[in-house]
């Protein structure tokens, strides 16, 4: 091979930087396959393509369109930003062309109806995908995130008419959606929003303004499609008056292709702490006469049907925690490999950094915290698949109810954890992370997005206390924790006794907190708020020791006896230094909120 | 500022113009070798290098090969693309993943041995005379043996014209255009059809398998035959005897003038 060709082929093909990112292909696979279980999956939702040789098949090529294409626009995004023109947004143009490659290879059609372009696989061959686009460029990565949102909400409400003309471009992703809640005045709580919405013939008129749209405007796609919610002028107040509409940036002509403008515009966009390149703006509805927008679903009925897609976006953001903490691992790892200061133990010369326990140390905590985030997530988007798919109505209500209790904890404990990742990722750069050159700070300001968008940390926790535990008395926690005891059983000699132990004492621990909080709330109207987080990191924990524990079995006939031997320490380690965390949350939830609220407020 | 149209990102960046409607046969051959992206490590016994659990993937000139038979049959200038590769059951794998990007069926010689380029020369020949291809597409090496021999020795055992090194490729009803990237430059040599063509890396830009292309390559059409029903003699004439790593790098050292880097450039070095 002459020179040429070597300078050639790492050009189109090999980015030498420090920052590149590949998919971690072997655990993705083996999650899927086993503890998801993929075999059972596909026979109980009746799924013939939900077979391991597609799954693998489709990674390896969706490796390589994220390593070789998004991966390179990460630090791009990053550091060009969006720019708010008189044509709108814009944003990089390097992002046009990755995204136009994942539109190419239709990506975004995964899990979607074949009869509107999508290739009917189930939801949980989304997550390594997924996992990839967000890894490799989250900035990026929310565009089509927020789509796939929208289409699912338009799937269960809108109406024939109105699927026929958005689901097949939103699908293949020439057009992309948003949701817009957040206003100035209110975001947690969308009972008093003012954007209004007036019949117009065959359609409505908005009027207002909405703030924090995540790719509310840009350049990348022929049309945006914004899911506004608003209130008619007949709408009760509170939650129950609040509809939701369909408002394209442009209208449609006859044959359905973009036309006009539509009376929507973005007048700003945010500078924020990460995810610069992913345009956040305010946009303007209806300064010249009102945006043209259709209702979807029925009347007042907005935000239920807003809830619809709550589930899967907010376990998509846990999954976007489990992608920013691999990146950062996987460049930690490298730094660390190379990285040559002081002589480590059992070393006479100078050693790469990995040697010292230390880094070692902060390695591991990366590495198994990573592993059992990732076990949880896909494991819940598993169990998703089954709620809509099952062909048993048994089993699919089951799985609805556990789904419920496991999404607030992956959402809120895999993002809280992505923070100390991607910020261990820094520690063990050094001075090297802290500047921005490295591009280690950058996942670690992208993660910070994490624990607040799509409900903050304090929403889930309050979800799980208040909602999934004692709504209906702590049932459909105890069942998975019974759930949890079988596999316990089962995967009796998966570890030592001595973390088998660990774990089935943190289980025991989790099951008093519940209980506490069961017999408290009914005396202690703080009670449930004060100790909520802990928790749910508690139960977080507990969980994500239950996936390392059946992987450290499953693992024990997989073919690469390097990739099982590594697995069976990481989850030694998550038993030995992670696990232990449960029981410090449990021993300050039990203390209730008597120092919590003891100072008065008028006091601070 | 990239300025481009939506729909011609849907339609593909790379359409060659079509000349006219021929409906050629063109047969790719691929090998399965070691990701260029994944560090490359010896063997403890230093018979070859570790490849168990080894990411794999399509050598990247062979993609160039496929590639362009892809593009040639979109300009409506081939008809059917068959694929071949030699190797183990997971060379399947690569098979697949060239019925992914478009090629219409594939065929796997099964071997556990690995070949040297002449044995995959006769092989390929025993295909080539089964399935009478108007032209052969190989890459023009392979990354892992860096032997850039066996579309050579194949137009010679088939006693066909060969063009190696292709970075364009035009053709016409018998014969085919063929600029070479040969050291001096580009040369452009015409050849008679059939022939066998070697890619270099410029001859195009591979695409990405799109997702319901993956989905659908699981149905095309693969046959499995085995190298030894096929009764050539592939023995190899090689004998290894040791790989090792390359050197670690020196570190590097001051000069203090002028004259003493040319002095260790001429003595030292011996480059100048």
């Amino acid at each position: 091979m002459n020179l040429s060709d070597i300078s050639s082929i790492s050009n189109v093909k090999v980015n030498n930087s420090m920052n590149e990112y590949k998919a971690p292909l072997d655990d993705m696979n083996f999650v899927v396959n086993q503890l998801i279980g993929l075999p059972e999956l596909a026979n109980a939702i009746d799924c013939e393509d939900a077979n391991n040789e597609i799954l693998e098949a489709i990674l390896t090529e969706a490796n390589k369109l994220t390593s070789d294409v998004w991966s390179n626009t990460n630090t791009i995004g990053d550091r060009k930003g969006v720019q708010l023109s008189k044509d709108g947004v814009k944003v990089p143009s390097e992002f046009h062309k990755a995204y136009w490659e994942y539109v190419k290879g239709d990506w975004g059609s995964i899990y979607f109806e074949p009869e509107m372009g999508g290739q009917g696989l189930p939801f949980s061959f989304a997550m390594p995908i997924s996992e990839m686009l967000q890894a490799s460029n989250m900035a990026l990565g929310l565009c089509p995130m927020l789509t796939a949102g929208a289409i699912e909400t338009l799937q269960s409400h809108a109406s024939n008419e109105l699927k026929a003309k958005y689901l097949p471009k939103m699908i293949k992703g020439t057009w992309s959606g948003t949701m817009n809640l957040t206003e100035p005045h209110c975001g947690t709580d969308l009972s008093v929003i003012k954007t209004t919405a007036t019949p117009d013939g065959k359609h409505y008129r908005i009027e207002g303004q909405k703030i924090y749209i995540t790719w509310g405007d840009h350049d990348m796609t022929e049309n945006v499609v914004h899911l506004v919610l608003a209130k008619l002028p007949d709408a009760p107040a509170g939650i129950k008056g609040i509809s939701l509409f369909l408002v394209p940036k442009f209208l449609l002509d006859e044959q359905g292709n973009p036309e006009k403008h539509n009376d929507i515009y973005a007048i700003s966009t945010e500078h924020k702490l990460g995810i610069h390149g992913s345009p956040t703006c305010v946009m303007s509805y209806g300064e010249n006469g009102g945006a043209i927008g259709y209702l979807v679903g029925e009347p007042h009925q907005g935000l239920k049907a807003m809830f619809t897609m709550m589930n899967n976006e907010r376990l998509m953001v846990g999954l976007q925690g489990v992608a920013l903490a691999d990146r950062a691992y996987q460049q930690a790892v490298g730094f660390a490999l190379q990285r040559i200061q002081g002589s480590a133990p059992g070393h006479r010369q100078k050693s790469a950094i990995i040697h010292h326990p230390d880094v070692r140390r902060m390695l591991m905590t990366m590495r198994s915290i990573t592993e059992a985030s990732r076990a949880l997530t896909y494991v819940a988007a598993g169990i998703t698949d089954m709620s809509h798919g099952n062909k048993d109505p048994q089993q699919r209500d089951l799985a609805a109810r556990r789904v419920s209790v496991i999404i607030p904890i992956v959402k809120g404990w895999v993002t809280e954890l992505a923070q100390e990742v991607t910020s261990l990722g820094i520690q063990i750069h050094g001075g090297m992370g802290f500047v921005e050159e490295t591009g280690a700070a950058q996942y670690y300001r992208d993660a910070r997005i994490l624990t607040i968008y799509e409900g903050t940390t304090g929403i889930q926790a309050l979800d799980l206390a208040n909602r999934k535990i004692l709504l209906d008395c702590g049932a459909g926690i105890n069942d998975l924790l019974v759930q949890i005891r079988v596999d316990l059983d089962q995967y009796s000699d998966a570890l030592t006794s001595t973390r088998q132990m660990a774990i089935d004492n943190s289980i025991s621990g989790l099951e008093q907190s519940v209980q506490f909080l069961l017999d408290g709330a009914r005396h202690d109207i703080m009670l449930s708020g004060a100790i909520s987080y802990d928790l749910l990191m508690q139960a977080g924990y507990v969980f994500g020791g239950w996936q390392m524990l059946r992987s450290a079995s499953l693992v024990s006939g997989h073919e690469n006896k390097q990739f099982s031997a590594n697995k069976l320490t990481t989850a030694a380690y998550y038993m030995d230094h992670i696990l232990p965390r449960a029981e410090a949350h449990r021993l300050s939830l039990i203390q209730g909120s008597g120092s919590v609220m003891g100072i008065e407020a008028e006091q601070f | 500022m990239i300025e481009y149209h939506f729909r011609d990102w849907l339609r593909g960046d790379n359409v060659k113009s079509v000349t006219e409607n021929l409906s050629m046969k063109v047969l790719v051959g691929i090998k399965r070798v070691l990701d260029p992206q994944v560090k490359a490590r010896v063997k403890a016994d230093q018979s070859g290098i570790e490849l168990t659990h080894a990411k794999m993937t399509m050598n990247p000139f062979c993609e160039n090969a496929v590639e362009e038979a892809i593009l040639l049959k979109e300009a409506g200038v081939v008809e059917e693309i068959v694929v071949v590769s030699i190797g183990v059951a997971k060379a399947e794998e690569t098979l697949r993943n060239a019925l992914a990007l478009g090629a219409d069926r594939a065929i796997l010689v099964l071997t556990e041995q690995i070949l040297e380029p002449l044995a995959v020369a006769k092989v390929l020949k025993h295909i080539v005379e089964k399935e009478v291809p108007n032209l052969v597409l190989v890459g023009k090496q392979a990354i892992d043996d860096d032997c850039n021999q066996t579309g050579q020795m194949l137009a010679a055992l088939l006693g066909w014209p060969q063009a190696t090194f292709a970075s364009n490729i035009e053709l016409q009803d018998t014969d085919a255009t063929i600029t070479r990237e040969v050291d001096g430059g580009l040369e452009t040599i015409n050849v008679n059809l059939p022939a066998v063509i070697s890619a270099d890396l410029r001859l195009n830009e591979p695409r990405y398998a799109s997702l319901p292309n993956v989905m659908k390559a699981k149905r095309k059409p693969l046959d499995k035959i085995t190298l030894d029903t096929l009764g050539l003699n592939t023995a190899n004439r090689l004998t290894t005897l040791a790989v090792n790593e390359p050197p670690a790098r020196a570190a590097g050292i001051m000069v203090a003038t002028v004259e003493e880097l040319v002095d260790k450039l001429k003595n030292e070095a011996k480059v100048i």
